[in-house]
């Protein structure tokens, strides 16, 4: 199988690399870039534990293949924190306690944070249909929605 | 497997129209590389469109919406002239998937993926919307209806890639509604589901009627009778009973998991009422 190179921005920076032509996406950030934030939990886009955006888009990244985002900007779980600084999402996903074996956390958190940029203000359902494509077998759901709204409101500066 | 991205229409056409082995076409991926990952599909040559010019396009004109073939579900719901234009086809699409499938996933792939129980395709259908194929002789425009012929196989010849989605005008006094039953809230299969377009006059009595039925044969249905119940009438209880009574006969559908034949040949009738209300009340009737 003949290698695929790719030039693309991962969480802003220039990032090259060679892929097999049916390699997904998310086996390229963890195999070959060493980013293992995103994690499979189905491989077949039901899961969203893998969920990652490109070019502004909520993907899940085992149904994009890596030779796909040649000259697109992906972003991961990687590049929400600022250096040391949690974003506010990562903060309250800790206050709240909205994770206990962490698998989906980075998937949520992404997801979480696309729905927040597109709605600041969302109701409970808006959240809950938001993160529908993410699943959870350890919380029951109900603390990732609180730590959400939290956040919402605190972004808001309400 | 080769992937392939090419710039243009004409390239991506011959590199499918040239390909010995099993070749597709990438768009969102969303069927694609579930089918491949399973190991139900062995492409030898995937050909990714969206590296062509005007793919992500939502173009509205004097005829209506030209729908590019990789324009993403969720691109859809974000063109207000589109979800004011054909409400009923946009929640079809928006109702595949969860946010993360709704990024990628696209009506033309829902469309060739040949499911019967597609959500975007009785909608489709009922708008009257046709599809604009280029293939190694040129391009044509059929009617969607004739793009799935059974469960999983298309009409399209080899070569042939479907570049857009025309959605007629919109005429005044008229509306659309798509509904669908699932056991569950969101992100589940079709059991049975309904696409329904209206026209009226000034009156508010129905001049034209489109309904499509999804889930209830091998491919989705459109059915003339069930638009000919509705024809002429101002949506009453009798032609809403004659409505039910059509969808019902129409349907040829199959028992299995998600729903025995007797359910979906009742709830065919249910939604059809529903929806059809739905499509009355926005076209502005009352």
């Amino acid at each position: 199988m003949s290698g695929v190179h790719v030039s693309t921005t991962i969480n802003g920076d220039p990032v090259e690399f060679v892929c097999n032509a049916d390699e997904p996406l998310l086996d390229v950030l963890r195999n070959r870039l060493g980013l293992t934030g995103a994690k499979e939990g189905c491989g077949t886009g039901d899961c969203g534990a893998c969920s990652v955006t490109v070019n502004g888009r909520l993907v899940c990244s085992c149904l994009v293949l890596g030779a796909e985002i040649q000259g697109a900007k992906v972003e991961t779980i990687e590049g929400m924190a600022k250096g040391d600084q949690l974003h506010p999402l990562q903060k309250n996903f800790i206050s709240f306690a909205a994770l206990q074996c962490g698998i989906c956390t980075p998937g949520f958190l992404i997801a979480a944070k696309a729905l927040l940029d597109k709605n600041p203000d969302p109701s409970e359902e808006e959240i809950r249909f938001g993160l529908a494509g993410n699943l959870c077998r350890c919380t029951g759901y109900d603390k990732i929605v609180r730590a959400v709204q939290a956040t919402a409101k605190e972004m808001r500066g309400a | 497997m080769r992937y392939e991205a090419p710039e243009t229409m004409k390239s991506a056409v011959t590199l499918m129209a040239t390909e010995k082995g099993l070749a597709f076409v990438l768009a969102g991926g969303t069927d694609l590389l579930v089918k491949m990952k399973g190991g139900f599909l062995e492409p030898d040559l995937v050909v990714d469109i969206k590296r062509i010019k005007g793919v992500y396009d939502i173009k509205k004109s004097a005829t209506g919406f030209t729908i590019g073939a990789a324009v993403p579900g969720v691109a859809l719901a974000e063109n207000a002239a589109l979800v004011k234009a054909w409400p009923g086809v946009v929640e079809a699409a928006n109702l595949i998937g969860s946010k993360q499938v709704q990024g990628r996933c696209t009506m033309v792939g829902n469309l060739c993926n040949a499911s019967p129980a597609a959500d975007s395709v009785p909608a489709l259908i009922a708008a009257n919307a046709r599809v604009v194929i280029s293939g190694p002789k040129g391009k044509r425009t059929i009617p969607i209806e004739q793009v799935p012929v059974s469960p999983g196989r298309t009409s399209l010849k080899k070569g042939e890639i479907i570049e857009s989605i025309l959605l007629p005008k919109r005429p005044s006094n008229s509306g659309d509604a798509y509904l669908r039953f699932i056991p569950r809230t969101e992100m589940d299969i079709a059991v049975v589901s309904v696409g329904v377009n209206l026209e009226l006059d000034s009156k508010g009595v129905i001049k034209n009627a489109r309904v499509a039925l999804g889930a209830v044969a091998a491919t989705v249905l459109l059915v003339p009778a069930a638009a000919k119940a509705l024809i002429g009438s101002k949506l009453d209880d009798a032609a809403l009973e004659k409505l039910a009574a059509a969808c019902s006969a129409a349907c040829k559908p199959i028992d299995d998991k998600r729903g025995t034949i007797e359910f979906r040949t009742k709830v065919a009738g249910v939604l059809a009422r529903r929806a059809a209300q739905i499509a009355y009340k926005r076209a502005g009737g009352k």
